[in-house]
C-alpha cells in the first residue's frame, strides 16, 4: 500500500468543510510556518524536499521560488495554476473538489514563504462548480482568520482570490496565464524576463501547479528530508496520476514515485489490469502532449530495465524509446484502438487551442490536423506520412511556448512507433472509412498487409 | 559588447538585440522580420522568421543555445556568436516559416495593392519553395468593412499584431484587436465599429502584407509605375514628412517615409495621408530612393545621368541634315537639276 500525502484524508466525510479539515490537522503548516519559521527557511525546506513541479515540466519548486526577485522592492505574488486542461489529466480537479482547504493552506504557507500579499488561484472556465467550492472554502478561511489582515497576529497580510479563466488551454502556460489574469488576451509572453522577475503586473511572480502547492503543507509539517525519503532518485514524494482508457479501475491515484509501471497497471490496488483482459497496445503516460509508448516499451525500457513511474525512468531513451511523466495523465489503449484516430483527436485539440501568436504553431497545428483527418477518413496519400513528420519537426522548438512542442510530439511518436498503421490507412482507404474499423478488426490481424518502416 | 554575426564582428551597446546588431552590420546577415517593428514597443517574437542560431552564448558562458532564437527579442551578450544566413539550420527554419505563412495566405499578388512592397513576397522570393505541399482548403474570412479609409483583407493577414500595437500605442482608443484563437484568429473591430481616429492610417504602413490597404488607392496603380517623392507640409498633428506616390501630376497615395527595412521613419496623421492629394499642398523635396533590389526602382531614375555622345559618320549626318531641310521646307530652293526632275519625273 503506497503512502498517501495529498489524499490521506480524501475519504473523510465532510473534509470539504473547514471544521472537519481543521479537526484533521489542517492549517497546522500555516501556524508552524508563520510562528516558527522565516520565509527563507520555508524555501530551503521545499528545496530540501526535492519537490518538482507537478504541472508537467518537473522543474524543482524550491529552486523556482529562490529565483524570485526580492531585491526589486516590488510586491511579489503567488499564482496557483489550476487551469488543468490537458486531455487525460484530471488530478487537480479531484484535489480541489474534495480537499479545497489543502490547496488554500498550501497557498497561505507558500505565499508567506514568497512574501506575497496578494495571491490568486487561476482556475479553468469549465471548472465552474470547483470554482464555487473554492470560493466557499476561501470564505471559510477568511472567517477563521487564516486569510486577510494580520494572520495569527504576525502582522502578515494575505488576500487570496479565485479567478476563472474563459476555457483556453493556452492559459495553462504560466505567462499566458499571467496575461489572462491581467485581463488581456491569453498569449504567452516571450521569456526572458521570467515571471520570477517580471510577472503579474510586471512584479515578481511564482506560478505553481495545484498539486505542487498542495504538497507544501506536508513538507512544512514533516520536513523536507522526510519528503525526500519518499520516491526514487530525483523524483521525490508522491504524485497524483489520473488514469483513463481501457483499464478496469480508471480514476485518480496517489502513488509514490518509483512505483513500477507494471504494478501500477496491473495490481488491484491501482488500475487492476486491462478492461476485458484485452491486450495492451499503447500508453500515454503523462497527458496528451507526451509521446505515446508502444506495448514493448511500457513495462521495460529499451535496455530491458523496469520502467518506473518517475520523471527519469519514463524519459529513459529520450523520445526515441521513452516518453515523459508530464502531468500524470495516464491514458491506456487496448488493441482495438486506432492510433491514427487518436493522434488526429489530439491534433484537433492542439489546433483548436493554439493561441495563434506564432506562425509555426498557428499554421502548423491546423495543417497537422488536416492531414491526419484525411488519412483517418481514407483520403490519405503515400507522401502524407512523411509530410506529417516534416511538419511536426518544423513546429517543434520553433515556437514561443511549449504548445507547439506539445502538438508535435504526439504526432512524431505515433509515426515513430506506429508507422505501419498510418501506412495501412493510406493503402486500404476503403477499410478505414468505417468509424470503428479496429473494433471489428484489431490492427494485429491486418498488420501483415503493411511492411513496417522505421523513421 | 562585442557580437559576431556570420563571422562579422561589431561593438554594440548593452540591451541591443541580435536583429538590431545585424542591421548595424547590414547585408545578407540581416534576418527577415515580419512582426518586429522598431518603432513599436513590445513587437517581435511572433512570426519566427528571424530565427538565428546562437553558436556561442557569451564569453562568460560559451555554451551554444540549443534552440534557434528569435533575433528580434534576444539581447546580445558580450562575446556572443550568431549564425544567420551561414547556418543551414536557420535557412531550413526560415523556409519552413515561409511555408507556414503561405499555406493560408492567398497568392493574389496580381490584384493585391501591396504587391511590390510586400514583405511576404520578399520573404518567399528568398526562402520560399517552388511549389506548395498544402492541399487542404485555405481558411477564409467574410469581408468586413472597418472604416472609410482602410480596407481589411483578413485572408491575407499573417497576424503580426503590428496594427494592433500601432492602435494601442499611437491612439487613445483602440477599437480593434485580435479575436478568436489559432488559425481562426482575426483582426477585427468587435462590433464592426469604424476605425476613424486620426492616426489609424498608420496601420496601413505597418502592415507587412496586403491585409490593410489604403481605400483611396485601391486598384489605382501598381506601385512601380508611381513616382515616389519626398515631400513635407506644415502639419499641427504630425511631422508632415511623407512620401508622395505620384502618377504624372496626380498624387495617388501618401505614406510615411519608410527605411530599407520598410519601417516608417515617423508616423503621419490621417489628414496628411488622405486629405491632401493636391501637389500645391506639399513642398516636394525630390525623388525618394529605395533599396537596390526593390521593384519600385523600376523606371525611377534618381541617379545623375551621364551625357552620352554618339560619334556617327559625319557624312551620314550631313545627308540627313540636307534631307531634313528639303522635306516640307519650301524656303529651300531647288537646284536646276532638281527643277528638271520635278517637271519631267524620274523616268
Amino acid at each position: 500500500m503506497g503512502r498517501k500525502i495529498l489524499l490521506e484524508h480524501a475519504n473523510v466525510p465532510g473534509i470539504k468543510t473547514y471544521e472537519v479539515y481543521r479537526k484533521m490537522g489542517g492549517y497546522a503548516s500555516v501556524e508552524k510556518a508563520i510562528k516558527t519559521m522565516t520565509p527563507d527557511e520555508i524555501v530551503e525546506e521545499v528545496k530540501t524536499s526535492g519537490l518538482r513541479g507537478r504541472g508537467g515540466a518537473g522543474f524543482p519548486t524550491g529552486l523556482k521560488w529562490s529565483f524570485l526577485d526580492k531585491k526589486s522592492g516590488n510586491p511579489s505574488h503567488l499564482v496557483c495554476n489550476a487551469d488543468e486542461s490537458e486531455p487525460g489529466t484530471f488530478k487537480d480537479r479531484y484535489l480541489m473538489e474534495y480537499i479545497p482547504h489543502l490547496l488554500i493552506e498550501g497557498m497561505i504557507t507558500s505565499s508567506f514563504a514568497l512574501g506575497a500579499k496578494l495571491s490568486y488561484i487561476y482556475i479553468r472556465g469549465e471548472y465552474m462548480w470547483v470554482y464555487r467550492i473554492l470560493e466557499n472554502a476561501i470564505k471559510e478561511a477568511y472567517a477563521a482568520g487564516w486569510l486577510g489582515k494580520n494572520i495569527l497576529g504576525s502582522g502578515y497580510d494575505l488576500d487570496l482570490y479565485v479567478h476563472c479563466g474563459a476555457g483556453a488551454y493556452i492559459c495553462g502556460e504560466e505567462t499566458a496565464l499571467i496575461e489572462s489574469l491581467e485581463g488581456k488576451r491569453g498569449n504567452p509572453r516571450i521569456k526572458p524576463p521570467f515571471p520570477a522577475v517580471k510577472g503579474l503586473w510586471q512584479e515578481p511572480t511564482v506560478v505553481n501547479n495545484v498539486e505542487s502547492i498542495a504538497a507544501v503543507p506536508w513538507i512544512i509539517n514533516n520536513g523536507g528530508e522526510e519528503y525526500a525519503k519518499i520516491g526514487v532518485g530525483r523524483s521525490t514524494g508522491t504524485k497524483l496520476i489520473s488514469a483513463s482508457g481501457h483499464i478496469k479501475n480508471p480514476g485518480v491515484y496517489e502513488i509514490e514515485l518509483g512505483l513500477s509501471v507494471d504494478e501500477f497497471m496491473n495490481s488491484d490496488e491501482y488500475l487492476g489490469g486491462m478492461m476485458n483482459d484485452r491486450p495492451l497496445k499503447a500508453l500515454v503516460p503523462g497527458g496528451s502532449s507526451v509521446p505515446i509508448l508502444p506495448a514493448h516499451l511500457i513495462y521495460k525500457n529499451a535496455e530491458g530495465g523496469d520502467r518506473l513511474m518517475s520523471y527519469e525512468s519514463l524519459s529513459e531513451g529520450g523520445f526515441q524509446t521513452g516518453s515523459m511523466l508530464g502531468s500524470g495523465g495516464f491514458i491506456v489503449y487496448n488493441d482495438t484502438s486506432c492510433i491514427v484516430r487518436n493522434t488526429w483527436n489530439f491534433s484537433r485539440f492542439y489546433h483548436h487551442e493554439s493561441c495563434g501568436q506564432c506562425s509555426p504553431c498557428r499554421e502548423g497545428t491546423g495543417w497537422l490536423e488536416g492531414v491526419l483527418h484525411r488519412i483517418e477518413t481514407g483520403h490519405g496519400r503515400e507522401e502524407d506520412i512523411d509530410l506529417l513528420w516534416d511538419i511536426q519537426s518544423k513546429i517543434e522548438g520553433n515556437t514561443i511556448c511549449p504548445l507547439g512542442d506539445a502538438a508535435a510530439w504526439p504526432v512524431a511518436a505515433a509515426i515513430r512507433h506506429f508507422r505501419d498503421e498510418f501506412e495501412y490507412h493510406v493503402r486500404f482507404p476503403e477499410k478505414v472509412k468505417n468509424r470503428d474499423h479496429y473494433v471489428a478488426e484489431p490492427f494485429e490481424k491486418v498488420k501483415h498487409l503493411v511492411t513496417k518502416q522505421t523513421v | 559588447m562585442k557580437v559576431t554575426i556570420d563571422g562579422q564582428s561589431i561593438e554594440v551597446e548593452p540591451g541591443t538585440t541580435i536583429l538590431q546588431a545585424a542591421r548595424m552590420i547590414g547585408g545578407e546577415s540581416v534576418p527577415p522580420a515580419m512582426c518586429y517593428y522598431s518603432k513599436l514597443k513590445g513587437s517581435g517574437g511572433k512570426c519566427r522568421c528571424c530565427l538565428v542560431e546562437v553558436s556561442k552564448g557569451s564569453e562568460r558562458d560559451p555554451r551554444p543555445m540549443p534552440k534557434l532564437m528569435a533575433s528580434c527579442v534576444t539581447g546580445v551578450m558580450d562575446g556572443m556568436e550568431v549564425n544567420s544566413i551561414s547556418s543551414q539550420r536557420v535557412l531550413d527554419a526560415r523556409k519552413s516559416v515561409t511555408e507556414f505563412l503561405l499555406i493560408n495566405h492567398p497568392l493574389d499578388c496580381p490584384v493585391c495593392d501591396q504587391a511590390g512592397e510586400c514583405d511576404l513576397q520578399n520573404l518567399s522570393f528568398k526562402h520560399g519553395a517552388g511549389k506548395t505541399r498544402f492541399i487542404e482548403e485555405k481558411r477564409t474570412f467574410e469581408p468586413e468593412n472597418i472604416g472609410p479609409n482602410i480596407q481589411l483583407h483578413m485572408n491575407r493577414c499573417i497576424l503580426c499584431y503590428r496594427c494592433v500595437m500601432v492602435a494601442d500605442q499611437l491612439t487613445d482608443d483602440r477599437v480593434h484587436g485580435v479575436m478568436n484563437r489559432g488559425d481562426h484568429s482575426q483582426i477585427s473591430t468587435c462590433i464592426s465599429k469604424a476605425i476613424d481616429n486620426e492616426f489609424s492610417g498608420n496601420m496601413i504602413d505597418v502592415c507587412p502584407v496586403g491585409a490593410l490597404t489604403d481605400k483611396t488607392f485601391r486598384f489605382k496603380q501598381r506601385v512601380w509605375f508611381n513616382k515616389p517623392f519626398n515631400a513635407h507640409r506644415d502639419c499641427d498633428k504630425c511631422c508632415g514628412k511623407t512620401t508622395l506616390w505620384m502618377f504624372g501630376d496626380e498624387i495617388q497615395r501618401v505614406t510615411g517615409r519608410k527605411d530599407i527595412y520598410h519601417e516608417v521613419e515617423e508616423f503621419i496623421c490621417n489628414e496628411c495621408r488622405f486629405d491632401h492629394k493636391d501637389p500645391s499642398h506639399w513642398v516636394i523635396e525630390g525623388p525618394r530612393k529605395f533599396e537596390k533590389g526593390s521593384v519600385i526602382n523600376q523606371n525611377n531614375y534618381t541617379q545623375k545621368l551621364e551625357k552620352v555622345t554618339i560619334e556617327t559618320e559625319h557624312n551620314i549626318l550631313l545627308g540627313r541634315e540636307q534631307d531634313r531641310k528639303k522635306i516640307s521646307m519650301p524656303d529651300v530652293p531647288l537646284t536646276e537639276q532638281g527643277k528638271k526632275k520635278l517637271k519631267e519625273g524620274n523616268v
